[in-house]
């Protein structure tokens, strides 16, 4: 498949919040082609988390009726997610995103889910629509810095093999 | 969960052996409650020994159960916790309440 993307993959599973495991397990196999680090793995799990707990919770308010769907793209080791639900929508995202604020304060949740998110993402951007739904898309690029000098050192060792070599003869 | 009570200490021990999100917290938060409502600890220490994964879920069940000790005359502690869960605990400021220490068996 040739497309403007190097790779994608679309998943769509029941609103039950046994599956908020397998949605990041998932984008983070996924992700894991870009070669992250451990650290930054776990930013992407920890954000995919946030985002479809909040499709549980709050978009269809815990009934599990109801489907999520979570697209990933990879394009120049960038990630691209994004989250969609057909729940209630956002009356004011805004509100939503202020860190501490919770519209169900009884659950024992600390609000602190979109702070976590636009923290572990280099960006987030929360759409939403009241009765038709919310789709949070967000972005991580993984740090080539490691890896490159890595290849530089594997090069300069293949060298200087080579070298060895040349003085053997 | 493992659960163990010193009863010379009147610490309640309470090793955390799953990830932590919405789907898990409900279960941690109904043994943890029973536990401290039958020990009436004086020290709570959750272990993040073999915790991998946390996000803020975790933090709203720490809080709840921060409030709950706190109600009962007691004191919440944290113990082993890994770059990644220490990350969300600091952001969400819940270290500013909970301690974390190094906690050992022999203790």
């Amino acid at each position: 498949m040739k497309g403007l993307y190097d790779n994608e993959m679309k998943l769509e599973f029941a609103c039950k919040s046994n599956n908020e495991a397998f949605a990041r397990i998932s984008v983070a196999a996924f992700a894991s082609q870009l070669d992250p680090t451990i650290e930054e793995l776990a930013d992407i799990k920890t954000a995919v988390s946030e985002a479809v707990t909040n499709c549980i919770i709050h978009a269809y308010d815990g009934l599990e009726e109801g489907t999520v769907k979570v697209e990933a793209k990879l394009k120049d080791n960038t990630i691209y997610i994004e989250i969609a639900d057909t729940g209630k929508g956002i009356e004011n995202i805004e509100i939503a995103k202020k860190p501490l604020y919770t519209s169900k304060p009884n659950l024992e949740r600390s609000g602190m889910g979109f702070t976590i998110m636009e923290s572990f993402m280099d960006e987030v951007i929360v759409e939403s629509i009241v009765h038709l739904g919310t789709k949070v898309t967000m972005k991580k690029s993984i740090k080539k810095e490691q890896t490159i000098q890595k290849k530089q050192e594997e090069i300069v060792e293949q060298n200087s093999e080579k070298e060895g070599e040349f003085y053997d003869i | 969960m493992d659960v163990n009570f010193q009863t010379e200490t009147k610490t309640l021990v309470l090793q955390l052996t799953e990830e932590i999100d919405h789907h898990t917290t409900k279960k941690i938060r109904r043994i943890a409650d029973y536990e401290i409502e039958r020990y009436m600890p004086r020290k709570v220490v959750f272990d993040f020994h073999h915790v991998t994964f946390m996000d803020s879920a975790g933090i709203g069940m720490i809080l709840g159960r921060y409030k709950m000790i706190k109600m009962l005359g007691g004191t919440l502690e944290l113990s082993h916790v890994n770059q990644n869960v220490h990350k969300i605990l600091e952001m969400s400021g819940v270290l500013k309440i909970c301690p974390i220490q190094e906690y050992s068996k022999t203790n």
